[in-house]
């Protein structure tokens, strides 16, 4: 099955990815890659924090030279697609053009939740998606007294640090009762609070926005949902992602929670594909449940998976699913998916910012959180891509020690 | 503006042209040096940029600190002369450097 024409729509990580990896396949057809963001593709994560301080230059934020696409004939096409005409097997292009295509992969993404009240419009007021976002926002996160940051995730909590070391007054604000619930234990979530409270930013838990008030045009100040007023010259928001599914319902591809798509990542059409922050996947490290992940590891892994499939290479994606965060000095690593977790073994010292919670759900390792351990981090993400052996009597023994388990565990 | 050598393991080499500040796995994936996925672009978060330094250079860099050295514990077969590229920032005295890449990054 030889494809003469592969569409990507979406030049994000994923996007980008599934072409180079289908050159890397030895994929000799044509590649179409439409993204609807000026310039040459570029990563993301560091534009909440390295990025905004000025320690990663805007070149080195792209994932490759021009000369790349030339060499490896991706056509990079600064468009937006409006539609699938999967009839016709065309995908319409907002500058109207069109794209043909013997399979369509679907890279577009998510957007950020808008924030939902009076006053969300001022200027000041940013959430951080793009490039543009950042490049708006460094020149203002700079000169800022008083930032409001609206959602302790991870995003929020990124910018948080980052303004707190440009020196500005923070205020976080977050709807749950700590910082990451989603993400974290209880256990990671208070290293957290704690740490970011050491860098002088304040939390208001439990604590949502009910409006922004502008003096001409210009954020000045937040209300807060039981009634207070604080001043605010900057406000950055990061309350959740909307995958942006619109042209593939429209298309009539069947939706849940995003694109979904079977374990080769195939949609409901055998002709259209889909992965990354858009997909939602039968994930192996979650039951089989239907899993959309956000995450650098989810698209490169998954366009990986895509892309040789595309050469006739077939198999059920199967990575286990890996983040990370930058917070100030700390970095926060979990490998594996810990929801629904009943019990969990620390190891290391919060005190000294220097801790992993290992997660276990009926008395198998689940996932594994670690602070500024990078050893347990890696060690976790060998331990768990195998069958689970270790459990929670022997992980909780004194002096256990992760690293040495997962060597003297190896098959 | 140094340039740097790399060896793939089947012996090809690249010259590639780093700017100073870079780190030499910037310069790397910006030539499209194969073989050097750094999946995480830079995060030092996946052990996917690893090299091997020339012998000619031992002791003529940086050491590897604690987070790098950690994870080159995980990298594709670690020797005395690993390194993660994203954490090797490139100055003037590198003009000239040769890495070697490993037989694989996973």
């Amino acid at each position: 099955m030889s494809l003469a024409s592969v569409v990507i729509v979406g030049a994000g990580q994923a996007g980008f990815q599934v072409a180079a990896s289908l050159r890397q396949e030895g994929y000799d057809g044509r590649i179409t890659l439409i993204g609807d963001e000026p310039g040459l593709p570029y990563q993301r994560p560091p534009l909440s924090k390295a990025y905004l301080l000025g320690k990663i230059s805007e070149p080195n934020l792209l994932f490759r030279s021009a000369e790349f696409f030339m060499a490896q004939r991706i056509d990079l096409v600064h468009d937006k697609a409006t539609a699938i005409d999967r009839l016709n097997r065309r995908v319409l292009l907002a500058g109207g053009g069109v794209a043909s295509y013997d399979h369509l992969v679907l890279a577009t993404g998510a957007h950020n939740r808008p924030l939902p009240v009076p006053g969300a419009h001022h200027s000041g007021v940013f959430g951080i998606k793009t490039k543009a976002d950042a490049d708006a926002l460094a020149p203002l996160a700079k000169a800022a007294r008083n930032v409001v940051v609206v959602g302790a995730g991870f995003i929020g909590l990124e910018f948080a640090a980052v303004a707190a070391a440009l020196g500005a007054n923070v205020h976080v604000l977050e709807l749950g009762d700590r910082p990451m619930a989603r993400a974290v234990s209880r256990e990671m979530s208070e290293l957290f609070r704690t740490a970011h409270e050491g860098w002088g930013v304040h939390f208001d838990f439990l604590q949502g926005l009910a409006s922004i008030e502008g003096d001409n045009g210009r954020a000045c100040a937040v209300v807060t949902s039981d009634g207070r007023r604080l001043p605010a010259d900057l406000v950055v928001f990061g309350i959740g992602v909307i995958p942006n599914a619109q042209i593939a319902t429209e298309a009539g591809l069947e939706i849940e929670n995003g694109v979904k798509v079977d374990t080769y990542l195939l949609t409901s059409d055998p002709q259209i594909s889909a992965l990354g922050d858009v997909a939602c996947f039968p994930c192996l490290h979650n039951g089989e449940q239907p899993t959309r992940l956000e995450s650098v590891q989810n698209a490169v892994d998954q366009a990986r998976t895509l892309a040789a499939r595309l050469v006739g290479k077939p198999t059920p994606y199967s990575a286990l699913p890996w983040f990370w965060t930058d917070q100030g000095d700390l970095k926060l690593q979990i490998a594996g998916l810990s929801a629904g977790y009943d019990s969990s073994v620390l190891l290391g010292s919060p005190q000294a910012q220097q801790l992993s919670v290992l997660c276990f759900r009926g008395g198998q390792l689940v996932a594994v959180e670690s602070c500024n351990r990078v050893g347990d981090h890696m060690a976790a993400r060998k331990i768990l891509a195998r069958p689970a052996r270790l459990s929670a009597a022997e992980a909780a023994a004194p002096g256990f020690d992760l690293k040495a388990w997962e060597a003297a565990n190896r098959d | 503006m140094p340039t740097l050598t790399f060896i793939e393991h089947n012996g090809t080499e690249h010259h590639v042209h780093g700017d100073i500040g870079q780190s030499v796995m910037q310069a790397a994936t910006f030539a499209s040096v194969p073989g050097i996925p750094a999946d995480c672009g830079g995060a030092c978060a996946c052990a996917t940029c690893h090299c091997y330094v020339d012998e000619a250079w031992v002791g003529r860099l940086p050491e590897a600190e604690g987070s790098e050295s950690d994870m080159l514990d995980y990298a594709f077969e670690r020797r005395d002369t690993s390194r993660l590229t994203c954490q090797l920032w490139i100055t003037a005295e590198m003009d000239g450097l040769v890495l070697r890449l490993p037989e694989s990054q996973f």
